[in-house]
Parts: structure tokens; C-alpha cells; sequence
């Protein structure tokens, strides 16, 4: 297993280069001089050319790449033009905020949404998977940004139970156990928007998983065998649809720390994706080339997870 | 559909009783010869959930497209008269901050967003068929080097970026033009998991045995392809063509409500919704932004119908 | 010897959107103890419908049984709890599936799945149970038990897959194992083995076996009587010496012109024209008319039922009488 996991991380490598050059790549092809951005309008000629300099600015471009190759990989991602410091001490005061928000996020769906996918499939076409269907086909059409403002308007604006955004409220500083209930306070709604819409896509694939697994032979014979059904449905069954659901772990954990751009917008949650968006208004192109990568090694480590998870649980696939 | 399959079907008596393989059993007087998408069409009309979706979408596509007559407004006339008027009868959506007809800019809104879904949809189509239609038949290197490169294109994160690039190329870019940067964004970045379908689609059927029975019969490479392969791979592009508009819309709504899709003053329905960044707006006018949610929510919602209809009839083993 | 097994006007309705499909309409035939009943028909006749009403295996909705009994130790297995009806499954009646390559779990290893039972019904505890399953997998052939009980069903080939199956159905030392098209899927070799086998384990344990298939060849060198069956219903029943020298019903005979034959040489193998109508346009009057070669009005118009024509040999057909090879 472990020889598994290094050969792929192994195999990540050109991936992660070729995507480097990607974003570099669209990253210099932004229009004008980045150093305009960051000088003194009335800087002159000769400090301009000094400015270019200290940056690098004035190599050619496979040069620069391979600068800002090889120093992120040392972890220095350069300055951040908006923060003012080096990006690596940006990005962390954020992550954590979107992780937090994710987890909360990842934890509640799992536990929600894989028993009710697993009851829909078992009473198929019941009352509660009627229920349930309707309730993913909205949670899946339904925009984040859109279900956030309207939940924003319901509970904040019209009855003032849920601050509108923000993860603290503003000037109160508490600490302890009071800031943890402000940050809960304020962690309810985009939290709510996040679960709904895992719960759509999560209840709807374990339903689906669940009911192509239950007309397979080897759950006749199961039930032939004179297990009980609970047996039947939660061991034999479940293992088997448990395969499938591991993919989509994979394209999941990436997309959400993605799709917290959107959410994160909406309800200023003072996370990385709020920092992307700020990187991209103001042009700060370090923080924007970082932040990229970062989500691009987020998506090559889910894919790599469900790989894993994959072989897990599925005997038949051989990990030498 | 392998003989064993059919077997078990007959001797299941499975529920749904209404595909191809009862036809054969009828009694001869009896026996109607359906096509396999006569069978399709007569699944999908007996899912009334997919019908009303299929309903819904048109009459949605309906009204985008005859915009210039269902509304005496012009999307771009401002009316310095006419500001921030709730609904009323003569607008009866309201007008914006530069008293815009709000129903027109969301009518004419509706035309932008399906326009890119669409067009991005078949930029989709076309280079995830084509790369994974050649991986998987000619299999060896083509494969391998084809198959790397739609890692790569599936290891980028889609949101960030697509707001990078946008962000990047967008100043350069009229309003009017950036429509069309965003077809080719969404669709650039979203063929990578239909190519990998595809490709598996025809890697299983080359192992069936009636390419194989083609292939000793000496028929050429693409008449194989044309005859054979593509009819049996169209049901699977035409749902996720389906189901990736609906995606294509929602990207492009997600991009242009942060300000880095379509921009005004091109409407859609993104960017109206984005009027709500403005707390003023979400308290007080609340017509400028729950209408064009809405909009994305049902369009959005009835080609999901529509498409898991459509896959349901095509193929029920997918479901 | 008694009947171990009796089944009474059986039958078992799915009730479809396109209408009701009577897979089982009103079977009777019975099981004796230490015997082995074939059960014969083409695809789609019933037969498998059948087994699965017995263990009351059929998917409900849509599939249901509608009335009839089916007697087994003095009690009606129609009537049973649920949990009585689990514990005589794979315990004194067990089954073995056509599919070997699907009807194991494949995230399960063998000995597991052998183990399960033999942990459920006997209350053995693990190792027990792990030593019984290994003892299993020995007696039906496997080589190299110690190490096939850890391993996965994909393996394994087709015909130890099958073997597999047949352990674990055994294990319990079940009074009656059905077995739906056994052999089915097998190569022809495999196929000789697997029955052999059957066979073997039939005397060794004292089981009486339902054997299931549409291969009138399995079923004479198998059985001890054979029920044939059509569209849902018995058309002929019999010992299988006197069905094979016997035959009274145009469908039987037709079955048995399907066979090639090694001794008659120069004979043209005859096939039934025609295919199983639909189950839910079923002919009027006897279901089998319309590709029949003697059918006559009578035939069109009523419904035959099974009559005793000779001692223990029941057909229903009007005019069994007159139908010869």
C-alpha cells in the first residue's frame, strides 16, 4: 500500500509541473506591468527598471518560471502585494477558516446523507424517497449563491436570528467559550448552504450506488443464506456501494474548497476563498499563482484519496 | 445488453417491462418493430418528472428567444425617470438603478445564459468525444498520452481557474464580447470527465463481439467507427451534453455573479443576482435579485429533470 | 419415504405497470426425501420463479405470492414469520444460483461467506466456523483449502466459484438444495464435475435436490422425476424413466427432438418453432397451441389440466393419448 501511494505521488509530479507552467503561464499573460501596480506612480524610469530587477522581472520568461518554481517549492511563494508580507504567511490566517467551515460541512453531509441515501434506496419510490429525491434535484439546481442570499434575506434581514455575514461580530473580540458561540453564530448559514447542497448530490449518489447494488446476485444469496435483512442491506450491500461512493469523495474535496470562492463571497466568510477573490481585484499575482497551485494539489490529493479509499475497499483492485 | 442479461430479465420479470426485449416476444400479429429510440421516445414519455422538465426548459427557451417581442423594452435603455421602481404594472419586474426594464434585462438575461451554456456544451462535446473517441479505439500510446492530458485538464481546479483566466483577459474584453470567453472558459476547462466516459464506453464495446464480428469481416476503420461506435456512444453524449448545460449555466452564473463572467451592461442572470451583493439592494429591492435566482434555479432544475429522464430511458442500467 | 417438500397450487403474480404477469399459475408437484426433482422449461417459463417462491427470495414489489401453499415440515412457508423463513433459509433449504461469477460478494472472501452461515445457524464461533469452511471447501474438491478461504471470489474461475457456492449451500447440511441452472454457466467439462458433485454430496448428506435447468440431458442423469414446465404452469409430470420413454406432452416431445442424439445418427434434429409467448398477451386456451403441431380447436378455445394418464405420470394436454414421439 504504501509502495501504492508513493508511486502515485510520484506520478503527481509532472502533473503538478505541467500544471505550473499553466498558470504561469496564464498568470504573465495579464496586460500591463505588474510592477506599475506596486510603485509609487511617480517612480521614475531608472526605479522602475530597479523595481523589475529585484523582481526578476527583466529575465526571460523560462527563467522567471523556473525562479518561482524553485523558490515555492522552498515554501517562498514571494510577496503578497495586498498583505504586504510573504504569501506563505498569508494563506495560512485563511485556511483555516475555509477549513473549518468544510469540515463542519464534510462531517455533517457524511453522517446525514448516507443513511438517507441508503433507507431511499431500500423503499424505493416510498414516501420518504419521493422526499428525498425532490428534495436533491432543488439542492442540486440551486445555485450556492442564490440559495445563501435568500437564506441571508429569510433569516437575517427579515427575522434577525443569523448575522448577515462575517465570522465574528465586529469589535466584540471575545474569547473562550463566547467566541466560539459568535463563530457558530455566524458559521450557521453558509454552513447550512454548504450541507444542503452536499446533502443533494450525496443522498442521490448513495441511493443510486445502493439500488444497482441491490439487484445484484450476490444479494439474493445473501438473503438466501437466511441473513437478516439489516445484514443483508448494511454489510453485503453497503460494502459494495461504498466502491462507487469513494470516487466521489475524490472530486468533492477539491470542489468544495473550490466552490468556497462562491460562498465565501457571499457571506464574507474570511476564508481563502475570500483572499482569491481580493488577490484577483487587486491583481496580486503571487498570492494568485499560489492560491492556484494550492487548489490544483488539492484536487491531484482527492483524486489520490479516492484512489486509496478505492483500493480499500475494493478487493479486486490490485495495488502492486 | 449481454444474452445472459436478457435471461434474467425475462425470467425476472423485472418492473420495467417496456424496453426491447418484450417486442421480440410478442405474438407475431402483434409485433411491432420499435427502434431503439422509438423505445427511448416511449420511455421518456412515460416519466412525467422528465416531460415537465423538458416542458419547462422550452417555454424557458421560449421566452429568451422571443424577448424582443414579449417586451416593448430595450435590455440597454435607461430611463432616469423610471429608477429603482418596485413592480408595477408598466414594469412588471420593477427597473433598476438605471431605470431598466428589469423583466427585459432578465428575458434578454436568460438569452446570454443559455446561449453560453449551450455553446459551452458543445465545445464540451466536441473535444471530449473526439480525445476520448480516439483514446479509446486506438488504445496503445494514443491512448496513454491522450488519457495524461485529460488528467491534467481534470486536475485544474475549475472556479479558480476560470476566474483567473477571466480575470487575466477580461479588461482587454468589451462587455459585449465576453460572452463568448466564457463559452470557451467553461468548455475548455469540462471535457475532461466526458472524454474519460467515452473513452470507456468504447474501450467495452470493442470487446463486444459484434465489432469484433465487423472487424473479421474486414469492415474498414471508419465505417466501423461511424456505423458502430458513434450510434452506440450518442445516448451517452446526449445526456451529459444535457446535464452538462445545465452545469454550464451554473458555472456561468457562479463566475458572472463574482463579477468575473458576463459583466454589464450585458445582462444575465448571474450578474443580476449579483445586485444582492449590496445590502441596500437585499433588504430593499428584493425584485432585483430573487427574480433572476429563480430563473437560473428553474432552468437550471428542469434540464436536470430533463436529462436524468433522458438517461433513464437510454439506459436504465445507469441509473 | 414421505414428501419432504410439497407445493400446492402455487402461485406467484408480479404485478408490472404494464399489467399483471402470472409467472407461477397454480403449480403442484412434491419433493421426497433423498430424491433429486428436475424442473424443466425453457427461459422465462417459471421454473426459476418457482425456487425463489420457496424461499420466498421474490422481490416484493412487484413480485408476490398470491396464493397457494408450500408445505415443509408440516408448516407452510407462505405462512411463516420472516424470521422463521430466515432460519430455514441456507439452514434446511439452501440454494445454489446459475450465475457463479455474480452470485458471490466480491468484497467478501470465501471463507467468509461460507462462514457467515455456518456462524448464523449453528453457532459456531469463528475459528470453528473458519475450520468448518475449510472442511467445506474439501469436500467439494477445492485444492488447497487452507489458502482458498482467504481468498476473493474474482480469484477464482468460474467453476470453483461454482464449487464455492455449492460449499457454502451445503454447509449446513440443508435437507433440500435447490438449484437453479447449476451448471449453466459452466464449460461442458466443469459441468459434468459440478454435477458429479451434486450428486456426490446428495448421497453423502442425505439432501434431496431441486434441480432447475432447461438441459434434458442434466435432468436424466440427474433425476429421480422430472416436472416440465411452460408459461407458468406443469405440463407434464412424471418419473423420469417413463417421461423419457413416455412422453406425453407435445412440448416435452419437442424438447427431447431438440437433443441431438448420439445413437440415432442421420435423425434431423427438430426444433418447437415458434418462441415462449409474452407473459402478458398469453394465448387463449392451452398456452403452448400456437406452436404446437396437434393443437385443434379444443386446444384454442379451453384450458387442459393436468390429468393422470398412467400411474404417477400426469400431463396436461388434450390429447395426450394420441401424441407420440
Amino acid at each position: 500500500m504504501l509502495k501504492y501511494i508513493i508511486r502515485r505521488l510520484l506520478h503527481m509530479i509532472p502533473v503538478i509541473l505541467i500544471i505550473s507552467i499553466v498558470i504561469f503561464g496564464i498568470v504573465k499573460m495579464a496586460p500591463g506591468d505588474p510592477v506599475g501596480t506596486n510603485l509609487d506612480p511617480k517612480a521614475t524610469a531608472e526605479q522602475r527598471a530597479a523595481e523589475r530587477a529585484r523582481l526578476g522581472l527583466d529575465k526571460p520568461l523560462p527563467v522567471q518560471y523556473w525562479n518561482w518554481l524553485t523558490r515555492s517549492v522552498k515554501g517562498d511563494f514571494g510577496d503578497s502585494y495586498i498583505y504586504k508580507k510573504p504569501v506563505s504567511d498569508v494563506v495560512p490566517n485563511f485556511i483555516w477558516n475555509t477549513f473549518l467551515l468544510n469540515v463542519v460541512d464534510f462531517i455533517l453531509a457524511f453522517l446525514i446523507s448516507i443513511p438517507i441515501g441508503i433507507i431511499c434506496a431500500v423503499k424505493q419510490y416510498s414516501k420518504t424517497d419521493n422526499f428525498w429525491t425532490v428534495f436533491s434535484i432543488i439542492g442540486i439546481s440551486m445555485p450556492s449563491f442564490f440559495f445563501g442570499l435568500l437564506l441571508i434575506y429569510i433569516f437575517s434581514v427579515k427575522l434577525n436570528a443569523f448575522p448577515i455575514n462575517g465570522m465574528v461580530t465586529p469589535g466584540k473580540n471575545a474569547t473562550g467559550w463566547a467566541h466560539i458561540k459568535d463563530v457558530m453564530h455566524h458559521i450557521f448559514l453558509p454552513a447550512l448552504v454548504l450541507v444542503i447542497g452536499s446533502m443533494a448530490s450525496l443522498v442521490r449518489y448513495t441511493r443510486t450506488s445502493m439500488l444497482e447494488v441491490i439487484n445484484q446476485d450476490y444479494i439474493r444469496t445473501a438473503r438466501s443464506k437466511g441473513l437478516s435483512e439489516k445484514v443483508v442491506i448494511y454489510k453485503h450491500a453497503f460494502r459494495n456501494a461504498l466502491i462507487p461512493i469513494m470516487t466521489i469523495i475524490g472530486f468533492w474535496i477539491p470542489g468544495l474548497f473550490s466552490g468556497a470562492v462562491i460562498l465565501e463571497t457571499t457571506f464574507v466568510w474570511p476564508g481563502i476563498g475570500n483572499v482569491m477573490m481580493d488577490a484577483i481585484s487587486a491583481r496580486d499575482y503571487n498570492l494568485i499563482m499560489a492560491l492556484n497551485m494550492f487548489f490544483a494539489l488539492l484536487t491531484l490529493l482527492g483524486n489520490l484519496l479516492a484512489d486509496i479509499g478505492y483500493a480499500l475497499v475494493d478487493p479486486r483492485i490490485k495495488v502492486e | 445488453m449481454t444474452e445472459k442479461n436478457i435471461k434474467n430479465k425475462t425470467e425476472n420479470k423485472a418492473p420495467n417491462k417496456s424496453n426491447g426485449l418484450d417486442s421480440k416476444e410478442i405474438k407475431e400479429e402483434e409485433q411491432v418493430i420499435l427502434t431503439p429510440w422509438k423505445l427511448v421516445l416511449r420511455k421518456f414519455k412515460k416519466n412525467k418528472v422528465a416531460v415537465a422538465g423538458m416542458i419547462i426548459f422550452i417555454i424557458m427557451v421560449f421566452l429568451a428567444l422571443f424577448a424582443p417581442i414579449l417586451t416593448p423594452y430595450d435590455p440597454y435603455t435607461m430611463d432616469f425617470s423610471q429608477v429603482n421602481q418596485p413592480p408595477s404594472k408598466a414594469h412588471l419586474m420593477g427597473t433598476d438603478e438605471l431605470g431598466r426594464d428589469y423583466l427585459t434585462r432578465i428575458l434578454y438575461g436568460g438569452r446570454v445564459s443559455m446561449q453560453v451554456g449551450l455553446f459551452a456544451v458543445i465545445i464540451e462535446i466536441i473535444i471530449g468525444a473526439l480525445v476520448g473517441g480516439l483514446a479509446g479505439y486506438y488504445g496503445g500510446w494514443v491512448d496513454n498520452l491522450l488519457m495524461r492530458i485529460v488528467e491534467i485538464f481534470m486536475a485544474f481546479p475549475f472556479l479558480p481557474i476560470a476566474i483567473t483566466i477571466s480575470a487575466v483577459i477580461g479588461p482587454e474584453v468589451a462587455p459585449e464580447k465576453r460572452m463568448y470567453i466564457m463559452m470557451f472558459i467553461i468548455g475548455l476547462l469540462s471535457w475532461g470527465g466526458l472524454a474519460r466516459m467515452i473513452r470507456g464506453q468504447i474501450l467495452s464495446l470493442r470487446e463486444q463481439e459484434f465489432i469484433q464480428a465487423a472487424k473479421a469481416l474486414g469492415i474498414r476503420d471508419s465505417r466501423i467507427i461511424w456505423k458502430h461506435l458513434i450510434p452506440n456512444t450518442l445516448g451517452y453524449i446526449i445526456v451529459s451534453a444535457t446535464l452538462g448545460m445545465a452545469g454550464a449555466i451554473m458555472s456561468e452564473a457562479g463566475l458572472s455573479f463574482l463579477g468575473l463572467g458576463v459583466t454589464p451592461p450585458v445582462p444575465t442572470w448571474g450578474n443580476l443576482v449579483q445586485n444582492a451583493r449590496d445590502i441596500y439592494v437585499l433588504k430593499n429591492r428584493v425584485w432585483l435579485w430573487l427574480p433572476p435566482g429563480v430563473a437560473i434555479f428553474f432552468a437550471v432544475m428542469s434540464i436536470n429533470l430533463f436529462g436524468d429522464g433522458l438517461r433513464d430511458a437510454i439506459d436504465p442500467k445507469s441509473k | 419415504m414421505g414428501n419432504l417438500l410439497e407445493v400446492q397450487d402455487l402461485r406467484t403474480y408480479f404485478y408490472t405497470d404494464d399489467g399483471v404477469v402470472k409467472a407461477v399459475d397454480g403449480v403442484n408437484f412434491s419433493v421426497e426425501a433423498g430424491k433429486t426433482i428436475g424442473i424443466v422449461g425453457e427461459s422465462g417459463c417459471g421454473k426459476s420463479i418457482t425456487a425463489m417462491s420457496i424461499l420466498r427470495l421474490i422481490p416484493d414489489p412487484p413480485g408476490k405470492i398470491v396464493s397457494g401453499k408450500i408445505m415443509f415440515n408440516g408448516e407452510d412457508l407462505t405462512k411463516v414469520s420472516d424470521e422463521k423463513i430466515r432460519h430455514i433459509r441456507g439452514n434446511d433449504i439452501s440454494m445454489i444460483f446459475q450465475e457463479p461469477m455474480t452470485s458471490l460478494n466480491p468484497v467478501f472472501t470465501v471463507g467468509f461467506q461460507i462462514m457467515e452461515a455456518l456462524m448464523l445457524h449453528q453457532n459456531l464461533d469463528e475459528s470453528e466456523a473458519r475450520k468448518k469452511a475449510i472442511e467445506m471447501l474439501k469436500l467439494v474438491g477445492i485444492p488447497r483449502a487452507e489458502k482458498i478461504v482467504d481468498e476473493y471470489p474474482h480469484q477464482l474461475s468460474g467453476g470453483m466459484r461454482q464449487r464455492v457456492m455449492i460449499a457454502m449451500a451445503v454447509s449446513c447440511q440443508p435437507k433440500l438444495l435447490i438449484a437453479d441452472e447449476p451448471t449453466t454457466a459452466l464449460d461442458v467439462t466443469i459441468q459434468a464435475q459440478i454435477l458429479e458433485l451434486m450428486n456426490d454430496l446428495k448421497n453423502k448428506l442425505n439432501t434431496s435436490i431441486m434441480l432447475i435447468t432447461h438441459d434434458l440431458g442434466v435432468v436424466a442423469e440427474m433425476s429421480d422425476h422430472v416436472v416440465v414446465m411452460y408459461s407458468g404452469k406443469i405440463v407434464e409430470d412424471a418419473p423420469v424413466d417413463e417421461l423419457f420413454k413416455n412422453p406425453r406432452h407435445p412440448y416435452t416431445i419437442g424438447l427431447m427432438n431438440s437433443i441431438p442424439s448420439l445413437i440415432e445418427e442421420g435423425k434431423r434434429l427438430e426444433s418447437i418453432s415458434g418462441s415462449v409467448p409474452n407473459p402478458l398477451y398469453l394465448p387463449k386456451g392451452c398456452y403452448f397451441h400456437p406452436r404446437c403441431k396437434f393443437a385443434t380447436d379444443e386446444c384454442r378455445k379451453g384450458q387442459p389440466s393436468l390429468r393422470e394418464i398412467a400411474p404417477g405420470h400426469k400431463v396436461s394436454c388434450f390429447r395426450a393419448e394420441e401424441v407420440t414421439k
